[in-house]
C-alpha cells in the first residue's frame, strides 16, 4: 500500500545571525516517517522542538533544505504555488490559535465556505454552511457571528469545519487543544475522533500535550531539537517510555491527586539553543541518566523492540532517575 | 435582527453623544447642504459680472454683499463650496486608493520592493508642499488638476506607510497563514484578509485630512495656482477681498468664514470618529 | 493567623449591555504560611478577583459589597496611595508572562536594586542581596547575571528571575497568576519545586491561580474552586480533590486528561455554556449544566460544610 504521506530525511534550515556571520540553523534536522491512509500520527515536543516547522514544511508553507515529501506517491516538496494549489484541497491544516486563525472581519459563514471560493468549487454554499456547522456540532445561528463573538471551543469547531470543508484526505492539526479549557479540550478531541471515523480522514497531530496524543493517535513521534528521539505505537510508548525525554514528558502532566506519589522527573538545565547543539546525544545536558558515552557519541535512530529509538541506554519500564545533585 | 440594526446605529449614537461630534456633524451637513443645493439656494449666477453693483455691503438682496466685479458673494461662496468639497473628496479618495494599493504591495511584497517604495515615499515627503505645488503648476499650468495632483502627492506617502506597517504585522498572523494553506493567492489574501483589517484607522485619519485638503485648495487658489477665474473658489474670493480689505472687509469674511467652519466641522467630526472607533490613535494625525 | 480574608466580595462591571456581576459573594481565607490554589476555567472570575485584591479593577469595575482584609486592613477602603505602598513590598505578584515584570531596557541587577528602594542598604549590599536571590532561584553565575538584560535569558529563567524579584522584599502574600502556563511541562516541575522551597524559606503565603489541576494538587495546601464568579467549593486539596462535593468540581476533575489512564474514544466533557453574568440565574449558578440538579436548585444556594473546613455551595453537600 502506498503511504498517504512519506517524509524522508526532511531538513529545514533557517538563515540567522548578523550580516557577516550568517549561518544556517537546522530547525528540523532530518526526520522520516510514513502515514498510511486512515491513520493518525502525532508529533510531540516542547517549544523549539521543530514540530510546527515540520508541519509547515509538509504543507509547503515552509521551504525545505533537504529531504523529500511525497503525498500519495507524488513528490510535493518542489512544487510551485500553482502546482500545489489542487493539493491544498485534499490536504488541509488547522492552526494553533483557535480565534487568531480566523480572519477577524469575516463571518463564520464566509470562513467556512472560503475553501469553496478559493478553489472555485461549485456548491450550494448555504447548504454547505449548514452541513459543515452541523458536522462540528454548531447550529445555524452561528453563521452570522464573527470570530471575536465565539468562545475558544466554538472558534476551534469553526476551524475544524473549514479544514474538512472540501473532504480532504489529510488534516494536519497544530495544537488542536491549545488555549482551551479542560472541559472543552475533551469535546474537541471527541469531535476529531468522530470525524476521522466518519470521513475516513488521516491526521497528523502536533502537540506538546501527551494526553491529547493518547486518545487520538495511533502512532507517535517524540521530537527534541528537530529530531525524532522515539517513535512507536502510542499505546506502547505510553505503557513504557524508553527514551528518558519521553519519560520526563509523560511524568510532567500529573494526575490531580494529592495522595499519589510525586513521580515527576525533573530535568536539570534548560533546552539548549539550536545555535549550539550539544555534542554526542543532544539530550545529555538534561538527561538524569546520562553517562560518559552520551556526551561524546550521538545515538542513531534504531529499532528497539516494538519501536524506534535514539538512545544509548533505553529505559526499562518504570525506571526512576538515579539520585544525584541537580547541577545549577 | 433588531440587535444588528442597533449595532449599526451605535457608533452614530455615540458620535452624537459627544458635543464636539454633534457640532462637527452639524457643520459638515451645513457645508455639504450648501454645496449640493447651491443652484437652488443662490438667486444669482456666481460668475455674472454687474459693474453697477460693485462693493455692496451685505443686505437682503445680497446676503454677503458683492465683490469688485459686482458678483454676488453668497452665490460664489455656495458654488465655491462645491469646488472645495469636490476637490477634497475626490483627491482624498484618490490618495486613499493609491495609498492603500501601494501600502499593501510594500508590506506584502518582497523586501527589496518594500525598501525601494519606502525610499520613494520618503523622497516625496521630504519635498516642501509649496515647492511641489509651484513645480506642478509650471508643468500643468494653474488648474484643478494641479491641485488634485498636489494633494495626492502630499497624502499618498503617509497613507501608504500606515497601510504598509499594518500589513507587515498581519502578514505573519495565523489567519493569513491559514488562508495561504488553503491555497488562497496573493490577491485574495490582500483583498479579503488584509485590507478589511487595515483600512479602518486610515479612513478615520483621512477624514481628518479633509480640512487640510480644503486649506491646500484655498491656499493654491489664493496664490493663483489653483482654479482659474472666473470659477468661484473660497481661496479666490479671499484673494479678491484681500486687495480691498480696508474698505470692504465683508469679502474677506465671506471667503474666510466657510473655510474656518468647514475646517472646524471636519476636524471635530474626524477627531470624534477617531476617539469612538479607535481610542489607540488618540493624539495622532 | 489569616493573612488574607475575603468576605462576601461582590464586583460589578458597567457594560453597554447592563451591569455584569463578575464576582458574587466570594469568600475564602489565605492562612499564614499556606499555599492556596484557585482553580477555574475561563470566565470564572480569577482575574477579576486578583485585580480586586490589588486595587487594580478597570475603570468600569466596582466593588459593590464585601471586604478584602489583608493583615487586618480592609483593602476595599484603602486609597490609591495606601494600595501603592502595599503592592510590591507586602503583596507581590508573578504573572504568566515574565516580561510583564521585567523591563527590557534595564539590566536585571538595576531592576533588582530599584525594587529595594525602601531599603537602608548601600548599593553594594543591595547587589549582594540581589545576587543571593538569583542564587536561590538557581540562576547560574548570579553575580554576572546582574549585569545582563532580560532578553539574554531563556523563558524559564526569566520566570525564575521574576519570582526572585517578587519575593525579594519578603512579602506577606505572593499572588502567582498561572506562573507556569507559558512554560514547557518539563520546566514547570522545576519552577513549582522552586516556589515551594522559597515559600518555605520566606514564610509567606501564596495565592496560586492555575487551570492545571495536577499542579494545584502537587503544590497547594488548600484549594478554592470558582465557577462563573462564585466560589462553588473550598477546602484542603485532599478534601476537594479526593471527595469533591460540588458536581462542578467532580466533573472538572473527571475531565482532566491525566485522569484517563487508558485510551478512550470518548473523553468526558461538561456540556453547555457559562451563564450570562449580566443576567445571573437566581438559583444555583451551575444548575443549567448540572446532571444532578433537582427542584431545590432553582433557589439560591448557601455554602454547606460537609466536613470541617470543607465547604461546597450545593444542596447535595449536606453533612451526612
Amino acid at each position: 500500500m502506498t503511504p498517504l504521506l512519506d517524509v524522508r530525511d526532511l531538513q529545514v534550515a533557517f538563515r540567522t545571525g548578523p550580516m557577516l556571520a550568517r549561518r544556517d540553523v537546522l530547525g528540523v534536522a532530518g526526520v522520516s516517517f510514513r502515514l498510511h491512509p486512515g491513520e493518525t500520527f502525532a508529533l510531540v515536543g516542547e517549544s523549539g522542538s521543530g514540530k510546527t516547522t515540520l508541519a509547515r514544511a509538509i504543507n509547503g508553507l515552509q521551504p525545505i533544505s533537504a529531504g523529500s515529501v511525497h503525498f500519495d506517491g507524488q513528490r510535493i516538496d518542489r512544487l510551485g504555488r500553482a502546482a500545489m494549489k489542487p493539493l491544498r484541497k485534499v490536504m488541509s491544516m488547522m492552526f494553533q490559535d483557535p480565534v487568531g486563525s480566523l480572519s477577524p472581519r469575516m463571518t463564520v459563514r464566509d470562513l467556512v465556505t472560503e475553501p469553496f471560493r478559493i478553489h472555485g468549487v461549485r456548491a450550494e454554499l448555504a447548504a454547505e454552511t449548514t452541513r459543515l456547522l452541523a458536522l462540528v456540532g454548531l447550529n445555524d445561528s452561528f453563521a452570522d457571528r464573527f470570530a471575536h463573538q465565539l468562545s475558544g471551543g466554538q472558534a476551534r469547531r469553526v476551524g475544524v469545519a473549514r479544514a474538512i470543508a472540501l473532504n480532504p484526505r489529510l488534516v494536519i492539526a497544530d495544537e488542536p487543544t491549545a488555549g482551551l479549557d479542560v472541559s472543552v479540550q475533551g469535546e474537541v478531541l471527541n469531535l476529531l475522533n468522530d470525524l476521522r471515523e466518519r470521513l475516513g480522514l488521516s491526521m497528523v497531530i502536533i502537540t506538546h500535550n501527551l494526553h491529547v496524543v493518547h486518545h487520538v493517535a495511533d502512532r507517535m513521534a517524540v521530537m527534541y531539537l528537530g529530531r525524532f528521539v522515539e517513535t512507536g505505537q502510542t499505546d506502547a510508548v505510553f505503557r513504557a517510555p524508553a527514551h528518558p525525554y519521553t519519560a520526563a514528558l509523560l511524568s510532567a502532566n500529573p494526575e490531580p491527586d494529592p495522595d499519589k506519589a510525586r513521580e515527576r522527573i525533573a530535568l536539570p538545565a534548560e533546552v539548549p539553543s539550536l545555535l549550539a547543539r550539544p555534542a554526542g546525544c543532544e539530550f545529555h545536558t538534561r538527561c538524569p541518566w546520562a553517562q560518559a558515552r552520551c556526551r561524546t557519541e550521538a545515538p542513531e535512530m534504531r529499532p528497539h523492540g516494538d519501536r524506534h529509538l535514539a538512545c544509548h541506554f533505553p529505559l526499562a519500564p518504570g525506571a526512576r532517575p538515579p539520585e544525584r545533585d541537580i547541577p545549577t | 435582527m433588531s440587535a444588528a440594526v442597533s449595532d449599526a446605529w451605535r457608533p452614530v449614537r455615540r458620535l452624537l453623544a459627544e458635543p464636539l461630534g454633534a457640532l462637527g456633524i452639524a457643520l459638515v451637513l451645513l457645508v455639504i447642504g450648501g454645496a449640493v443645493l447651491a443652484d437652488w439656494l443662490s438667486v444669482y449666477e456666481p460668475s455674472r459680472i454687474s459693474p453697477r453693483d460693485r462693493f455692496q455691503g451685505p443686505s437682503w438682496t445680497h446676503l454677503l454683499g458683492t465683490d469688485q466685479l459686482g458678483r454676488d458673494l453668497f452665490s460664489r461662496v455656495l458654488h465655491g463650496g462645491r469646488i472645495a468639497l469636490s476637490v477634497a473628496l475626490f483627491s482624498t479618495a484618490a490618495s486613499l486608493a493609491i495609498g492603500v494599493v501601494l501600502g499593501l504591495i510594500a508590506g506584502y511584497g518582497p523586501r527589496w520592493l518594500d525598501n525601494l517604495m519606502l525610499l520613494l515615499f520618503d523622497s516625496i515627503k521630504s519635498f516642501p508642499t509649496v515647492m511641489l505645488a509651484l513645480a506642478l503648476v509650471t508643468l500643468f499650468g494653474p488648474s484643478l488638476t494641479a491641485v488634485v495632483v498636489v494633494v495626492v502627492l502630499v497624502n499618498v506617502p503617509g497613507y501608504a506607510r500606515i497601510i504598509r506597517t499594518q500589513t507587515l504585522a498581519l502578514k505573519e498572523s495565523e489567519f493569513v497563514t491559514a488562508a495561504q494553506s488553503m491555497g488562497a493567492g496573493t490577491a485574495r489574501v490582500l483583498r479579503v484578509h488584509i485590507m478589511p483589517n487595515v483600512i479602518g484607522p486610515l479612513l478615520i485619519l483621512a477624514s481628518m485630512d479633509i480640512p487640510v485638503v480644503i486649506a491646500i485648495e484655498a491656499g493654491m487658489s489664493f496664490l493663483g495656482l489653483g482654479v482659474r477665474p472666473p470659477t468661484p473658489s473660497w481661496g479666490a474670493i479671499l484673494n479678491d477681498g484681500f486687495t480691498a480689505i480696508r474698505d470692504t472687509p465683508w469679502i474677506v469674511i465671506a471667503g474666510g468664514l466657510p473655510i474656518i467652519l468647514t475646517t472646524l466641522g471636519f476636524t471635530f467630526l474626524g477627531e470624534t470618529l477617531r476617539d469612538v472607533f479607535d481610542p489607540r490613535l488618540k493624539g495622532r494625525g | 493567623m489569616t493573612v488574607l480574608a475575603i468576605r462576601g466580595l461582590n464586583v460589578s462591571f458597567a457594560t453597554e449591555g447592563g451591569d455584569l456581576h463578575a464576582l458574587r459573594d466570594v469568600a475564602f481565607d489565605v492562612p499564614a504560611r499556606r499555599i492556596v490554589g484557585i482553580v477555574g476555567e475561563s470566565g470564572c472570575g480569577k482575574s477579576t478577583l486578583i485585580n480586586a485584591i490589588l486595587g487594580l479593577l478597570a475603570d468600569n469595575g466596582r466593588i459593590t459589597g464585601g471586604q478584602i482584609v489583608f493583615e487586618g486592613q480592609d483593602l476595599t477602603r484603602a486609597d490609591a496611595a495606601q494600595m501603592r505602598a502595599l503592592r510590591g513590598p507586602r503583596i507581590s505578584t508573578v504573572f504568566q508572562d515574565p516580561m510583564g515584570a521585567l523591563n527590557p531596557v534595564l539590566s536585571v541587577g538595576r531592576q533588582m536594586r530599584n525594587i529595594q528602594y525602601r531599603s537602608s542598604l548601600g548599593r553594594a549590599a543591595r547587589d549582594a542581596r540581589s545576587a543571593e536571590m538569583l542564587q536561590k532561584v538557581r540562576i547560574p553565575d548570579p553575580e554576572a547575571a546582574l549585569s545582563r538584560y532580560p532578553h539574554e535569558f531563556s523563558g524559564g529563567m526569566k520566570q525564575r528571575i521574576a519570582i526572585a524579584m517578587a519575593l525579594m522584599m519578603e512579602p506577606a502574600l505572593l499572588i502567582a497568576d498561572e506562573p507556569t502556563t507559558a512554560l514547557d511541562a518539563t520546566l514547570e516541575v522545576a519552577t513549582i519545586e522552586l516556589l515551594r522551597d522559597l515559600q518555605d524559606q520566606i514564610g509567606c503565603s501564596v495565592l496560586f491561580i492555575s487551570h492545571h489541576l495536577g499542579v494545584i494538587a502537587e503544590l497547594c495546601d488548600d484549594v478554592v474552586v470558582m465557577y462563573a464568579g462564585e466560589v462553588v467549593e473550598r477546602g484542603t486539596v485532599r478534601q476537594v480533590f479526593r471527595t469533591p462535593r460540588h458536581p462542578y468540581t467532580a466533573r472538572l476533575l473527571e475531565c482532566d486528561p491525566a485522569r484517563q489512564s487508558g485510551r478512550t474514544r470518548h473523553l468526558p466533557v461538561i456540556p453547555g455554556d457559562l451563564p450570562d453574568l449580566r443576567n445571573r440565574p437566581g438559583g444555583c449558578i451551575f444548575a443549567a449544566r448540572c446532571d444532578r440538579r433537582g427542584e431545590a436548585c432553582a433557589a439560591p444556594q448557601t455554602e454547606r460544610e460537609p466536613a470541617p473546613g470543607h465547604r461546597a455551595r450545593c444542596i447535595l453537600a449536606e453533612a451526612t
